[in-house]
């Protein structure tokens, strides 16, 4: 099992002390390999399960499992190292940092790790999203559309076990959308990476097999 | 990629912003080096290792101005003394010191070159021959000046006026103010390596032959009340033959006056002036000072008892009176300087806490980005403060560079107004301190913008 969540709760705190419900799973799995697309309505708490999952936000209760190990118990420096070497990330907003190239974009992905810069696995899949010839270019030299073939390269640096996709191609334009969504179905399947991917456009859920509604497992509202 | 080159990039991303916040740094550093250089070097001019001379007896009168002038070459000597006193008393057989002194070289002083205003300082051939700091002795291409007219000059004359062997140079009487230009001519057979002292910027001539120059003979009235202040005993006998002498000599200065004036109507060069063939009588020269170094030290200190018992001379250790100088005056000045330009690192390291600060304001999303992409909490933090040590320790290079720099357009205008030889290029230890604490600056500028990116809440950052 690539990821697997157990009676998983999330509440924010709102300015006024009041806690507002989030996330509330049960259950919920992704299979080695699996390509899962998460649906659901905007501020239904899609990013926040990511966030999550990735540890960058922390639950109040309940256990993740990621490749067998227990990422809700690690202490935080033990997530961050997790973080970087067993998940990938690609987000709405491409998050790239405007200060490095393409490739060094890459590569800090790589040195958080505690591994070696691979330079010449960063320069491969730059190769493989189709920027082999703008790999020394700063974002803002890049189109958008670009801009997220490297966000997709960099989640892939690691060769992480599980990537999750934040709405990828919300920010790319129409003409993008589908090359994107391709690359990052193949991208995953080739390197035997589990997907979490979500959406709310139905034209991208189409593409998937298996297609989960959030609020179908998340009940926020019901008692813990 | 290492904290390092991550934090490299980051200013390069920001190049302008992090240029000038380094430069302002660099501007604290130069200004900090150019006093710590230029101190250094005066410290050193002044303090024991750059003083050879064991003792300088000289007329009564301050002792700072008579070391200054007599060593330094710098201000003016005081009415100078008989040269019987050196002969006779100084070097007198009869004399209690007589086996004390290892050697006693006269040097006479007031004259300046007529090319570039150098000292000129008339002594023997003996002063090239011992060692002008402990431990250094001259080295020189060439010969001594051993024939009348004949001088020696230091590094900085014969690079400043581009002599060299054979270059010829006339005298001019008693400061670069007087136009009173001697005719005789001095022939340079001996140039010095340089030594780091005063004697780079000295010319040097045979004693004999500054006696010769026209002029520098002591009226035969003054030359008889100064022997007498010495306590000399003068009959009118002898001050009768030493006015017959004078008037000869008068006369043969005033036939070449003549000569050349000649010359100068009928509009040919100047004829070269042949060294007089009178003897200068012992009575008509005079000595500034004597360099005196006894065989043991505790003689020294003997003889300047008996030197200053005396009402018209003095003998002085240099090096206590340089020290005093170093610590009175030299040393609070450098305080209040160093004090000064701390406080403009200081400044300049405000700078770089509220230039680093503000980005940070901008910068909350590049943080979050790392964090999600597995940066620990503790390698942004070094990351920033990465960023303020590269600004500190760049900004401090660049300093050290502009304030050699600074030290090497301040050379020759210290050189020209106070008299004193920077090398520009000469590297004070305490610059080394610099570092630690451009470090230190660092971290105290760099911890709470630092603490600021340790603090970041990663996924509210990303969602902004
Ligand atoms: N840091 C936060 N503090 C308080 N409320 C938050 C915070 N982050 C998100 N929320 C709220 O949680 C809900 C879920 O947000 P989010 O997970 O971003 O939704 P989605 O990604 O499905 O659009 C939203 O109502 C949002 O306003
Ligand atoms: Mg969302």
């Amino acid at each position: 099992m690539s990821l697997s969540i157990r009676n998983l709760l999330k509440s924010y705190v709102e300015p006024d002390g009041r806690r507002l419900p989030i996330l509330n799973v049960k259950q919920f799995d992704i299979a080695s390999g699996e390509q899962v697309c998460l649906v659901g309505s905007s501020g239904c708490g899609k990013s926040t399960l990511l966030n999550v999952i990735s540890g960058i936000t922390t639950a109040d209760s309940g256990t993740i499992h990621i490749d067998g190990i227990e990422v809700t118990r690690l202490p935080e420096p033990s997530r961050d190292r997790f973080r970087a070497q067993k998940l990938g990330y690609v987000f709405q907003t491409f998050n790239l940092l405007p200060a490095f190239t393409a490739l060094e974009n890459v590569l800090l992905g790589m040195s958080f790790s505690g591994g070696k810069a691979d330079r010449k696995h960063a320069t491969e899949l730059l190769d493989r999203v189709g920027l082999k010839h703008r790999m020394h270019h700063r974002p803002t030299k890049l189109s958008v559309g670009e801009q997220q073939r490297v966000a997709v390269a960099r989640a892939l640096a690691n060769r992480p076990s599980l990537l999750l996709a934040d709405e990828p191609t919300a920010n790319v334009d129409s003409s993008n959308q589908d090359n994107i969504l391709k690359l990052i179905l193949e991208a995953s399947r080739e390197n035997n990476v589990s997907l979490l991917l979500v959406t709310h456009s139905p034209d991208v859920a189409k593409q998937f097999t298996r297609v989960d509604k959030l609020s179908d497992f998340n009940t926020p509202g019901a008692a813990a | 990629m290492n904290i390092l080159t991550i934090a490299y990039k980051s200013l390069r991303f920001r190049a302008l912003a992090s240029a000038l916040t380094a430069l302002s740094v660099a501007l604290g550093i130069m200004m900090m080096v150019a006093v710590l250089v230029i101190y250094g070097i005066v410290g050193e001019t002044f303090s024991q290792r750059s003083v050879g001379v064991g003792l300088v007896i000289g007329p009564k009168g301050s002792d700072l101005g008579m070391v200054l002038n007599s060593i330094y070459r710098v201000g003016r000597a005081g009415e100078p003394m008989p040269y019987a006193f050196y002969k006779d008393i100084l070097l007198g057989k009869d004399k209690e010191w007589a086996d004390w002194i290892d050697h006693a070289i006269p040097l006479t002083m007031g004259d300046v070159t007529e090319e570039g205003a150098f000292p000129i300082v008339g002594t023997t051939a003996e002063y090239f021959t011992v060692e002008y700091v402990p431990g250094r002795r001259f080295m020189m291409r060439g010969e001594l000046p051993l024939q009348p007219f004949e001088a020696v000059i230091g590094s900085r004359v014969a690079a400043h006026n581009g002599w060299d062997l054979g270059s010829e140079f006339r005298l001019v009487h008693g400061g670069a103010e007087s136009d009173h230009i001697h005719n005789e001519t001095f022939k340079v057979v001996g140039v010095l390596a340089a030594t780091g002292t005063a004697n780079d910027k000295t010319a040097f001539v045979n004693l004999d032959g500054f006696y010769m120059v026209a002029g520098h003979e002591k009226p035969v009235g003054e030359a008889v009340r100064r022997l007498r202040d010495f306590g000399f005993t003068v009959t009118p006998e002898r001050e009768a033959r030493l006015e017959r002498m004078a008037a000869h000599i008068q006369k043969e200065h005033e036939m070449t006056n003549r000569m050349l004036e000649e010359a100068k109507k009928a509009g040919q060069p100047p004829p070269k002036i042949v060294p007089h063939n009178h003897e200068t009588p012992d009575e008509f020269k005079e000595v500034s000072y004597i360099f005196v170094r006894t065989k043991k030290p505790s003689q020294s200190i003997f003889l300047t008892g008996l030197i200053n018992e005396g009402k018209i001379a003095q003998a002085i250790n240099p090096i206590p009176v340089m020290y005093q100088l170093m610590n009175d005056l030299v040393g609070n000045v450098r305080l209040v300087l160093l004090v000064l330009t701390g406080l403009i690192v200081v400044v300049a390291g405000v700078g770089i806490f509220v230039s680093i600060y503000n980005s940070m304001a901008d910068r909350r999303r590049e943080i979050a980005i790392m964090r999600s992409l597995g940066a620990h909490r503790m390698t942004v933090l070094g990351i920033i403060l990465g960023e303020a040590m590269l600004l500190c320790i760049g900004g401090g290079i660049l300093g050290l560079l502009l304030g050699h720099g600074l030290v090497v357009i301040a050379a020759p205008i210290v050189e020209a107004k106070a008299g004193l030889i920077l090398n520009p290029w000469k590297f004070e230890p305490v610059e080394l301190a610099l570092f630690p604490v451009l470090l230190i600056l660092a971290a105290a500028v760099g911890i709470l913008p630092g603490l600021t990116a340790y603090r970041t809440d990663v996924a509210q950052s990303l969602s902004e």
